[in-house]
Protein backbone atom coordinates (compact mmCIF):
# COMPACT_ATOMS: atom_id res chain seq x y z
CA UNK A 1 0.00 0.00 0.00
CA UNK A 2 1.34 3.25 -0.83
CA UNK A 3 1.75 6.50 1.45
CA UNK A 4 -0.72 8.31 -1.30
CA UNK A 5 -3.38 5.72 -1.54
CA UNK A 6 -3.72 5.17 2.08
CA UNK A 7 -3.37 8.81 2.92
CA UNK A 8 -6.76 8.71 0.45
CA UNK A 9 -8.10 6.09 2.81
CA UNK A 10 -7.67 8.16 5.70
CA UNK A 11 -9.32 11.35 3.71
CA UNK A 12 -12.00 9.49 3.11
CA UNK A 13 -13.08 7.64 6.10
CA UNK A 14 -12.73 11.55 8.23
CA UNK A 15 -14.90 13.25 5.97
CA UNK A 16 -17.43 9.94 6.39
CA UNK A 17 -16.81 10.65 9.79
CA UNK A 18 -18.31 14.23 9.48
CA UNK A 19 -20.85 14.06 6.93
CA UNK A 20 -22.27 11.30 9.94
CA UNK A 21 -21.78 13.31 12.53
CA UNK A 22 -23.47 16.44 10.91
CA UNK A 23 -26.36 13.76 9.49
CA UNK A 24 -26.93 12.87 13.31
CA UNK A 25 -27.34 16.39 14.39
CA UNK A 26 -30.13 16.92 11.19
CA UNK A 27 -31.98 13.43 12.76
CA UNK A 28 -32.21 15.06 16.24
CA UNK A 29 -33.55 17.68 15.03
CA UNK A 30 -35.95 16.13 12.37
CA UNK A 31 -37.29 13.57 15.14
CA UNK A 32 -37.52 16.04 17.71
CA UNK A 33 -38.65 19.20 16.57
CA UNK A 34 -39.51 18.94 12.52
CA UNK A 35 -41.28 15.35 13.00
CA UNK A 36 -45.16 16.25 13.62
CA UNK A 37 -46.65 15.22 16.98
CA UNK A 38 -47.99 11.80 17.01
CA UNK A 39 -52.09 13.54 17.24
CA UNK A 40 -53.42 10.76 17.96
CA UNK A 41 -51.53 9.90 21.64
CA UNK A 42 -53.63 11.09 24.22
CA UNK A 43 -51.34 12.66 26.85
CA UNK A 44 -48.50 15.08 25.90
CA UNK A 45 -46.06 12.95 27.70
CA UNK A 46 -46.80 10.18 25.27
CA UNK A 47 -46.57 12.33 22.84
CA UNK A 48 -43.31 13.52 23.57
CA UNK A 49 -42.36 9.95 24.69
CA UNK A 50 -43.28 8.82 20.82
CA UNK A 51 -40.38 11.10 19.71
CA UNK A 52 -37.86 8.08 20.80
CA UNK A 53 -39.57 5.82 18.00
CA UNK A 54 -36.67 7.01 15.61
CA UNK A 55 -33.98 6.30 17.97
CA UNK A 56 -35.33 3.46 19.25
CA UNK A 57 -36.55 1.65 15.95
CA UNK A 58 -33.10 2.59 14.03
CA UNK A 59 -30.81 1.30 17.39
CA UNK A 60 -32.49 -1.83 17.13
CA UNK A 61 -31.75 -2.27 13.18
CA UNK A 62 -28.31 -1.80 13.86
CA UNK A 63 -28.29 -4.23 16.60
CA UNK A 64 -30.14 -7.42 14.61
CA UNK A 65 -27.48 -6.24 11.10
CA UNK A 66 -24.28 -6.35 13.21
CA UNK A 67 -25.26 -9.59 14.50
CA UNK A 68 -26.15 -10.76 10.79
CA UNK A 69 -22.68 -9.55 10.02
CA UNK A 70 -20.79 -10.97 12.82
CA UNK A 71 -22.60 -14.41 11.74
CA UNK A 72 -21.41 -13.90 7.88
CA UNK A 73 -17.84 -13.21 9.19
CA UNK A 74 -17.90 -16.31 11.13
CA UNK A 75 -18.90 -18.53 8.17
CA UNK A 76 -15.87 -16.79 6.40
CA UNK A 77 -13.50 -16.99 9.02
CA UNK A 78 -13.76 -21.01 9.46
CA UNK A 79 -14.35 -21.33 5.52
CA UNK A 80 -11.17 -18.69 4.59
CA UNK A 81 -9.31 -18.80 7.57
CA UNK A 82 -8.44 -14.88 7.29
CA UNK A 83 -7.70 -13.11 10.52
CA UNK A 84 -9.67 -9.86 8.75
CA UNK A 85 -12.89 -12.21 9.51
CA UNK A 86 -12.50 -12.75 12.44
CA UNK A 87 -11.71 -9.02 13.20
CA UNK A 88 -14.70 -7.88 11.60
CA UNK A 89 -17.12 -10.90 13.32
CA UNK A 90 -15.71 -9.41 16.95
CA UNK A 91 -16.06 -5.81 16.15
CA UNK A 92 -19.27 -6.01 14.55
CA UNK A 93 -20.18 -8.05 17.48
CA UNK A 94 -19.30 -5.37 20.29
CA UNK A 95 -20.98 -2.57 18.09
CA UNK A 96 -24.11 -5.07 18.22
CA UNK A 97 -24.11 -5.51 21.86
CA UNK A 98 -24.39 -1.22 22.59
CA UNK A 99 -26.89 -1.20 20.02
CA UNK A 100 -29.01 -3.63 21.45
CA UNK A 101 -28.82 -2.11 24.91
CA UNK A 102 -29.23 0.96 23.72
CA UNK A 103 -32.36 -0.08 21.97
CA UNK A 104 -33.62 -1.72 25.31
CA UNK A 105 -33.00 1.26 26.95
CA UNK A 106 -34.76 3.67 24.75
CA UNK A 107 -37.43 1.15 24.79
CA UNK A 108 -37.99 1.31 28.12
CA UNK A 109 -37.76 4.88 28.73
CA UNK A 110 -40.72 5.15 25.87
CA UNK A 111 -42.53 2.00 27.92
CA UNK A 112 -42.59 3.61 31.11
CA UNK A 113 -45.36 6.87 29.93
CA UNK A 114 -46.63 4.61 26.95
CA UNK A 115 -47.82 0.69 29.01
CA UNK A 116 -46.89 2.52 32.27
CA UNK A 117 -44.31 -0.28 32.77
CA UNK A 118 -40.42 0.09 32.30
CA UNK A 119 -40.76 -4.01 31.31
CA UNK A 120 -42.81 -6.26 29.89
CA UNK A 121 -42.62 -9.63 29.00
CA UNK A 122 -45.89 -9.67 27.52
CA UNK A 123 -44.08 -8.33 24.17
CA UNK A 124 -42.41 -10.74 22.11
CA UNK A 125 -39.47 -8.08 20.69
CA UNK A 126 -38.51 -7.09 24.03
CA UNK A 127 -38.00 -10.57 25.43
CA UNK A 128 -35.89 -11.29 22.08
CA UNK A 129 -33.89 -8.56 22.14
CA UNK A 130 -33.14 -9.28 25.94
CA UNK A 131 -32.24 -13.34 24.66
CA UNK A 132 -29.85 -11.96 21.51
CA UNK A 133 -28.18 -9.86 24.24
CA UNK A 134 -27.43 -12.64 26.39
CA UNK A 135 -26.39 -14.78 23.28
CA UNK A 136 -23.65 -11.84 22.26
CA UNK A 137 -22.69 -11.20 25.96
CA UNK A 138 -22.30 -14.57 26.11
CA UNK A 139 -19.85 -14.79 22.80
CA UNK A 140 -17.74 -11.97 23.73
CA UNK A 141 -16.97 -13.51 27.07
CA UNK A 142 -16.68 -16.93 25.13
CA UNK A 143 -13.55 -14.67 23.55
CA UNK A 144 -12.06 -13.14 26.50
CA UNK A 145 -11.31 -16.61 27.81
CA UNK A 146 -9.39 -17.95 25.06
CA UNK A 147 -5.59 -16.88 25.23
CA UNK A 148 -4.31 -18.34 21.84
CA UNK A 149 -5.42 -16.10 18.81
CA UNK A 150 -6.24 -18.52 16.16
CA UNK A 151 -8.44 -20.94 18.83
CA UNK A 152 -10.37 -17.59 20.00
CA UNK A 153 -11.36 -16.73 16.14
CA UNK A 154 -12.32 -20.22 15.31
CA UNK A 155 -14.29 -21.22 18.88
CA UNK A 156 -15.87 -17.86 18.74
CA UNK A 157 -16.95 -18.18 15.16
CA UNK A 158 -18.55 -21.55 15.72
CA UNK A 159 -20.37 -19.79 18.76
CA UNK A 160 -21.06 -17.11 17.08
CA UNK A 161 -22.78 -19.47 13.83
CA UNK A 162 -24.60 -21.32 16.71
CA UNK A 163 -25.89 -18.00 18.57
CA UNK A 164 -27.82 -16.61 14.90
CA UNK A 165 -29.04 -19.64 14.24
CA UNK A 166 -30.99 -19.84 17.89
CA UNK A 167 -32.20 -16.36 17.50
CA UNK A 168 -35.13 -17.25 15.01
CA UNK A 169 -35.72 -19.89 16.78
CA UNK A 170 -36.13 -18.44 19.88
CA UNK A 171 -38.37 -15.56 17.89
CA UNK A 172 -40.93 -18.33 17.43
CA UNK A 173 -41.02 -19.76 20.85
CA UNK A 174 -41.62 -16.47 22.58
CA UNK A 175 -43.96 -15.65 19.81
CA UNK A 176 -46.13 -18.71 20.14
CA UNK A 177 -45.88 -18.44 23.77
CA UNK A 178 -47.44 -15.23 23.72
CA UNK A 179 -49.89 -16.12 21.17
CA UNK A 180 -51.22 -19.06 23.54
CA UNK A 181 -51.29 -17.31 27.07
CA UNK A 182 -53.23 -14.64 26.37
CA UNK A 183 -52.13 -11.29 27.85
CA UNK A 184 -53.51 -10.70 31.61
CA UNK A 185 -52.71 -6.92 31.61
CA UNK A 186 -54.28 -5.45 28.35
CA UNK A 187 -52.52 -6.54 25.09
CA UNK A 188 -48.88 -6.21 24.59
CA UNK A 189 -49.19 -5.35 21.01
CA UNK A 190 -47.82 -1.93 20.07
CA UNK A 191 -50.61 -1.26 17.44
CA UNK A 192 -53.09 -1.40 20.53
CA UNK A 193 -51.45 0.24 23.18
CA UNK A 194 -49.16 3.38 22.07
CA UNK A 195 -49.54 2.96 18.68
CA UNK A 196 -49.81 6.04 16.26
CA UNK A 197 -50.51 6.43 12.57
CA UNK A 198 -47.21 7.28 11.04
CA UNK A 199 -47.75 10.38 8.67
CA UNK A 200 -45.51 10.75 5.40
CA UNK A 201 -43.52 13.18 7.30
CA UNK A 202 -42.74 10.15 10.21
CA UNK A 203 -41.84 7.58 7.46
CA UNK A 204 -39.14 10.39 6.28
CA UNK A 205 -37.66 10.39 9.62
CA UNK A 206 -37.97 7.47 10.39
CA UNK A 207 -35.96 6.59 7.11
CA UNK A 208 -33.49 9.06 7.74
CA UNK A 209 -32.63 8.05 11.24
CA UNK A 210 -32.27 4.64 9.92
CA UNK A 211 -30.23 5.55 7.20
CA UNK A 212 -27.91 7.57 10.03
CA UNK A 213 -27.57 5.18 12.23
CA UNK A 214 -26.41 2.56 9.75
CA UNK A 215 -23.68 5.19 8.29
CA UNK A 216 -22.19 5.82 11.94
CA UNK A 217 -22.41 1.52 12.15
CA UNK A 218 -20.02 1.23 9.15
CA UNK A 219 -17.90 4.17 10.94
CA UNK A 220 -17.73 2.86 14.07
CA UNK A 221 -16.98 -0.86 12.26
CA UNK A 222 -13.92 0.70 10.05
CA UNK A 223 -12.91 2.43 13.63
CA UNK A 224 -12.98 -0.51 15.68
CA UNK A 225 -11.11 -2.64 12.67
CA UNK A 226 -8.26 -0.22 12.79
CA UNK A 227 -8.01 -0.76 16.49
CA UNK A 228 -8.20 -4.06 16.40
CA UNK A 229 -5.23 -4.33 13.99
CA UNK A 230 -3.07 -2.59 15.82
CA UNK A 231 -4.20 -4.55 18.41
CA UNK A 232 -2.84 -7.61 16.44
CA UNK A 233 0.43 -5.73 15.76
CA UNK A 234 0.98 -4.91 19.23
CA UNK A 235 0.67 -8.33 20.08
CA UNK A 236 3.23 -9.36 17.18
CA UNK A 237 5.75 -6.89 18.51
CA UNK A 238 5.07 -8.12 21.98
CA UNK A 239 5.67 -11.61 20.75
CA UNK A 240 8.97 -10.53 18.29
CA UNK A 241 10.43 -8.63 21.93
CA UNK A 242 9.98 -12.09 23.69
CA UNK A 243 11.70 -14.37 21.13
CA UNK A 244 14.56 -11.93 21.38
CA UNK A 245 14.47 -11.48 25.44
CA UNK B 1 -15.74 -50.54 10.95
CA UNK B 2 -19.00 -49.09 10.17
CA UNK B 3 -20.10 -45.47 11.30
CA UNK B 4 -22.19 -46.67 14.08
CA UNK B 5 -19.99 -48.97 15.00
CA UNK B 6 -17.02 -46.61 15.73
CA UNK B 7 -20.03 -43.92 17.41
CA UNK B 8 -21.24 -47.43 19.83
CA UNK B 9 -17.65 -48.14 20.37
CA UNK B 10 -17.04 -44.10 21.99
CA UNK B 11 -20.59 -44.57 23.76
CA UNK B 12 -19.29 -47.78 25.27
CA UNK B 13 -16.22 -46.98 26.60
CA UNK B 14 -17.89 -43.86 28.36
CA UNK B 15 -20.43 -46.08 29.77
CA UNK B 16 -18.36 -48.54 31.08
CA UNK B 17 -15.93 -45.43 32.64
CA UNK B 18 -19.24 -44.18 34.44
CA UNK B 19 -19.87 -47.64 35.62
CA UNK B 20 -16.78 -48.02 37.32
CA UNK B 21 -17.01 -44.31 39.20
CA UNK B 22 -20.51 -43.17 38.75
CA UNK B 23 -19.51 -39.93 39.18
CA UNK B 24 -21.47 -38.24 36.51
CA UNK B 25 -24.68 -40.40 37.21
CA UNK B 26 -24.18 -39.38 41.30
CA UNK B 27 -23.79 -35.99 40.99
CA UNK B 28 -26.46 -35.36 38.54
CA UNK B 29 -28.85 -37.20 40.40
CA UNK B 30 -28.14 -35.74 43.90
CA UNK B 31 -28.32 -32.61 42.29
CA UNK B 32 -31.85 -32.71 40.37
CA UNK B 33 -33.19 -33.72 43.90
CA UNK B 34 -31.58 -31.04 45.42
CA UNK B 35 -33.05 -28.48 42.74
CA UNK B 36 -36.48 -29.52 43.00
CA UNK B 37 -35.75 -29.21 46.83
CA UNK B 38 -34.57 -25.68 47.01
CA UNK B 39 -38.02 -24.77 44.97
CA UNK B 40 -40.19 -26.50 46.95
CA UNK B 41 -39.04 -24.30 50.01
CA UNK B 42 -38.62 -21.15 47.85
CA UNK B 43 -42.19 -21.41 46.56
CA UNK B 44 -44.02 -24.01 48.86
CA UNK B 45 -45.92 -26.23 46.01
CA UNK B 46 -48.71 -27.29 47.10
CA UNK B 47 -51.81 -28.16 45.37
CA UNK B 48 -53.03 -24.96 44.76
CA UNK B 49 -49.81 -23.35 42.74
CA UNK B 50 -48.42 -27.11 42.10
CA UNK B 51 -49.35 -27.37 38.47
CA UNK B 52 -48.29 -23.90 37.67
CA UNK B 53 -45.08 -24.01 38.69
CA UNK B 54 -43.58 -27.52 38.56
CA UNK B 55 -43.12 -27.62 34.78
CA UNK B 56 -40.56 -24.94 35.47
CA UNK B 57 -38.89 -26.53 38.65
CA UNK B 58 -39.12 -29.46 36.22
CA UNK B 59 -37.02 -28.11 33.12
CA UNK B 60 -34.94 -26.05 35.45
CA UNK B 61 -33.58 -29.39 37.35
CA UNK B 62 -33.08 -31.15 33.79
CA UNK B 63 -31.02 -28.01 32.75
CA UNK B 64 -29.01 -27.65 35.57
CA UNK B 65 -27.95 -31.26 36.48
CA UNK B 66 -27.96 -31.55 32.77
CA UNK B 67 -25.06 -29.04 32.52
CA UNK B 68 -22.91 -30.90 35.32
CA UNK B 69 -22.76 -34.17 32.98
CA UNK B 70 -22.41 -32.71 30.20
CA UNK B 71 -19.15 -30.43 31.75
CA UNK B 72 -17.88 -34.08 32.39
CA UNK B 73 -18.12 -35.13 29.15
CA UNK B 74 -14.84 -33.53 28.06
CA UNK B 75 -13.41 -32.62 31.14
CA UNK B 76 -12.24 -36.38 31.83
CA UNK B 77 -11.04 -36.46 28.23
CA UNK B 78 -9.06 -33.80 28.37
CA UNK B 79 -7.93 -34.36 32.32
CA UNK B 80 -6.71 -37.97 31.77
CA UNK B 81 -4.90 -36.82 28.03
CA UNK B 82 -7.44 -39.39 26.01
CA UNK B 83 -8.94 -36.29 24.09
CA UNK B 84 -5.62 -36.76 21.52
CA UNK B 85 -6.06 -40.76 21.70
CA UNK B 86 -9.93 -40.47 20.56
CA UNK B 87 -8.74 -37.59 18.16
CA UNK B 88 -6.34 -39.91 16.53
CA UNK B 89 -8.69 -42.70 16.06
CA UNK B 90 -9.22 -43.53 12.23
CA UNK B 91 -12.29 -42.08 12.00
CA UNK B 92 -14.05 -39.47 10.88
CA UNK B 93 -14.53 -36.67 13.90
CA UNK B 94 -18.27 -36.43 13.26
CA UNK B 95 -17.95 -39.61 15.10
CA UNK B 96 -16.59 -38.09 18.67
CA UNK B 97 -19.58 -35.80 18.58
CA UNK B 98 -21.96 -38.54 18.23
CA UNK B 99 -20.56 -41.17 20.64
CA UNK B 100 -20.45 -38.18 23.04
CA UNK B 101 -23.77 -36.96 22.52
CA UNK B 102 -25.49 -40.73 22.73
CA UNK B 103 -23.58 -41.23 25.98
CA UNK B 104 -25.01 -37.80 27.74
CA UNK B 105 -28.15 -38.51 26.16
CA UNK B 106 -28.45 -41.85 28.19
CA UNK B 107 -27.25 -40.09 31.85
CA UNK B 108 -29.29 -37.08 31.09
CA UNK B 109 -32.24 -39.76 30.26
CA UNK B 110 -31.14 -42.18 33.19
CA UNK B 111 -31.52 -39.17 35.99
CA UNK B 112 -35.03 -37.59 34.27
CA UNK B 113 -35.94 -41.50 34.65
CA UNK B 114 -35.26 -41.63 38.34
CA UNK B 115 -36.26 -37.84 38.12
CA UNK B 116 -39.54 -37.81 36.88
CA UNK B 117 -41.20 -40.91 39.36
CA UNK B 118 -39.75 -38.75 42.30
CA UNK B 119 -41.74 -35.65 41.24
CA UNK B 120 -44.67 -37.42 40.97
CA UNK B 121 -44.77 -38.91 44.04
CA UNK B 122 -43.32 -36.00 45.94
CA UNK B 123 -46.20 -33.82 44.11
CA UNK B 124 -48.76 -35.86 43.43
CA UNK B 125 -49.15 -35.34 39.66
CA UNK B 126 -49.09 -37.40 36.68
CA UNK B 127 -45.70 -36.42 34.97
CA UNK B 128 -45.17 -39.87 33.63
CA UNK B 129 -47.94 -39.82 30.78
CA UNK B 130 -46.77 -40.01 27.62
CA UNK B 131 -47.11 -37.49 26.45
CA UNK B 132 -45.02 -35.72 28.63
CA UNK B 133 -42.37 -38.34 28.38
CA UNK B 134 -42.59 -37.59 24.62
CA UNK B 135 -41.65 -33.94 25.57
CA UNK B 136 -39.25 -34.31 28.01
CA UNK B 137 -37.63 -36.97 25.46
CA UNK B 138 -37.06 -34.11 22.27
CA UNK B 139 -36.24 -31.28 25.12
CA UNK B 140 -33.51 -33.39 26.04
CA UNK B 141 -32.46 -34.31 22.40
CA UNK B 142 -32.10 -30.57 21.57
CA UNK B 143 -30.00 -29.60 25.00
CA UNK B 144 -27.69 -32.24 24.67
CA UNK B 145 -27.47 -31.48 20.91
CA UNK B 146 -26.57 -27.96 21.51
CA UNK B 147 -24.45 -28.84 24.52
CA UNK B 148 -22.17 -31.42 23.82
CA UNK B 149 -20.86 -29.00 21.32
CA UNK B 150 -20.39 -26.55 23.46
CA UNK B 151 -19.16 -28.71 25.98
CA UNK B 152 -16.32 -29.50 23.72
CA UNK B 153 -15.71 -25.76 23.05
CA UNK B 154 -15.60 -24.55 26.96
CA UNK B 155 -12.74 -27.41 27.59
CA UNK B 156 -10.48 -24.98 25.48
CA UNK B 157 -11.55 -22.05 27.43
CA UNK B 158 -9.40 -20.63 30.63
CA UNK B 159 -12.49 -20.87 32.85
CA UNK B 160 -14.08 -24.13 31.27
CA UNK B 161 -16.95 -25.66 33.29
CA UNK B 162 -17.96 -21.95 34.31
CA UNK B 163 -18.23 -21.21 30.63
CA UNK B 164 -20.58 -23.91 29.55
CA UNK B 165 -23.46 -22.46 31.17
CA UNK B 166 -23.11 -19.03 30.14
CA UNK B 167 -22.94 -19.94 26.41
CA UNK B 168 -25.48 -22.72 26.53
CA UNK B 169 -28.43 -21.13 28.40
CA UNK B 170 -29.34 -18.19 26.12
CA UNK B 171 -29.36 -20.36 23.19
CA UNK B 172 -31.04 -23.05 24.99
CA UNK B 173 -34.06 -20.66 25.33
CA UNK B 174 -36.38 -22.22 22.61
CA UNK B 175 -36.48 -25.52 24.84
CA UNK B 176 -36.48 -24.44 27.57
CA UNK B 177 -39.50 -22.02 26.24
CA UNK B 178 -41.09 -25.13 24.51
CA UNK B 179 -40.28 -27.81 27.32
CA UNK B 180 -42.16 -25.52 30.10
CA UNK B 181 -45.15 -24.42 28.57
CA UNK B 182 -45.69 -28.36 26.74
CA UNK B 183 -45.51 -29.80 30.09
CA UNK B 184 -47.57 -27.26 31.84
CA UNK B 185 -50.18 -27.43 29.60
CA UNK B 186 -50.43 -31.11 29.02
CA UNK B 187 -50.57 -31.04 33.20
CA UNK B 188 -53.58 -28.53 32.67
CA UNK B 189 -55.16 -31.65 31.16
CA UNK B 190 -54.63 -30.50 27.17
CA UNK B 191 -54.01 -33.44 24.92
CA UNK B 192 -51.26 -33.94 22.35
CA UNK B 193 -52.75 -32.33 19.42
CA UNK B 194 -53.28 -29.04 21.64
CA UNK B 195 -49.34 -28.71 21.95
CA UNK B 196 -48.53 -29.62 18.18
CA UNK B 197 -46.77 -26.49 17.74
CA UNK B 198 -44.36 -26.61 20.65
CA UNK B 199 -43.19 -30.25 19.97
CA UNK B 200 -43.04 -29.52 16.29
CA UNK B 201 -40.29 -26.33 17.56
CA UNK B 202 -39.04 -29.12 19.34
CA UNK B 203 -38.57 -31.62 16.67
CA UNK B 204 -37.25 -28.49 14.46
CA UNK B 205 -34.65 -26.81 17.09
CA UNK B 206 -32.90 -30.84 17.51
CA UNK B 207 -33.36 -31.44 13.57
CA UNK B 208 -31.17 -27.75 13.29
CA UNK B 209 -29.02 -28.23 15.88
CA UNK B 210 -27.57 -31.77 15.32
CA UNK B 211 -27.06 -31.02 11.87
CA UNK B 212 -25.33 -27.83 13.15
CA UNK B 213 -23.31 -29.39 15.49
CA UNK B 214 -22.27 -32.42 12.92
CA UNK B 215 -20.79 -29.70 10.65
CA UNK B 216 -18.96 -27.44 13.25
CA UNK B 217 -17.90 -30.44 15.50
CA UNK B 218 -15.06 -30.23 13.10
CA UNK B 219 -13.90 -27.21 13.61
CA UNK B 220 -13.96 -27.24 17.29
CA UNK B 221 -11.39 -30.33 17.68
CA UNK B 222 -9.06 -29.70 14.92
CA UNK B 223 -5.87 -29.10 16.58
Amino acid sequence: MTAGKRSGRETFWMVLTGITGVLILIGLYMSLMWAPTAANLPTVNEQLAQRIFYFHVSAGWVGYVAFGVTAAASVLYLIKRQRRFDNIAVSSAEIGVVFTAANLVSGSIWARPTWNTWWTWDDPRLTLAAIVLMVYIAYLMLRNAIDDPERKARLASIYGIVGFISVPLSFVSVRIWRTIHPAVIGTASETSQGGFDMSGNMVIVLLFSIFTFSLLYFVLLHYRLCLEDQRVELEEYKMAALAEA
Amino acid sequence: MSFLRKVMAIVWKDVRAELRTKDILSSMLVFSFLTVLIFQFAFDLRTSVVNLVLPGVLWIAITFAGVLGLNRSFILEQDRGSMEGLLMAPMDRSAIYFGKLIGNLLFIFVMELVLLPLMTVMFNVSLLAPAILLVVFLGTIGYAAVGTLFAALSINTRAREVMLPVLLFPVMVPVFVAGVQATGRLLDGDTLADIARWVQLLAAYDGIFIAAAMILFDYVVEE
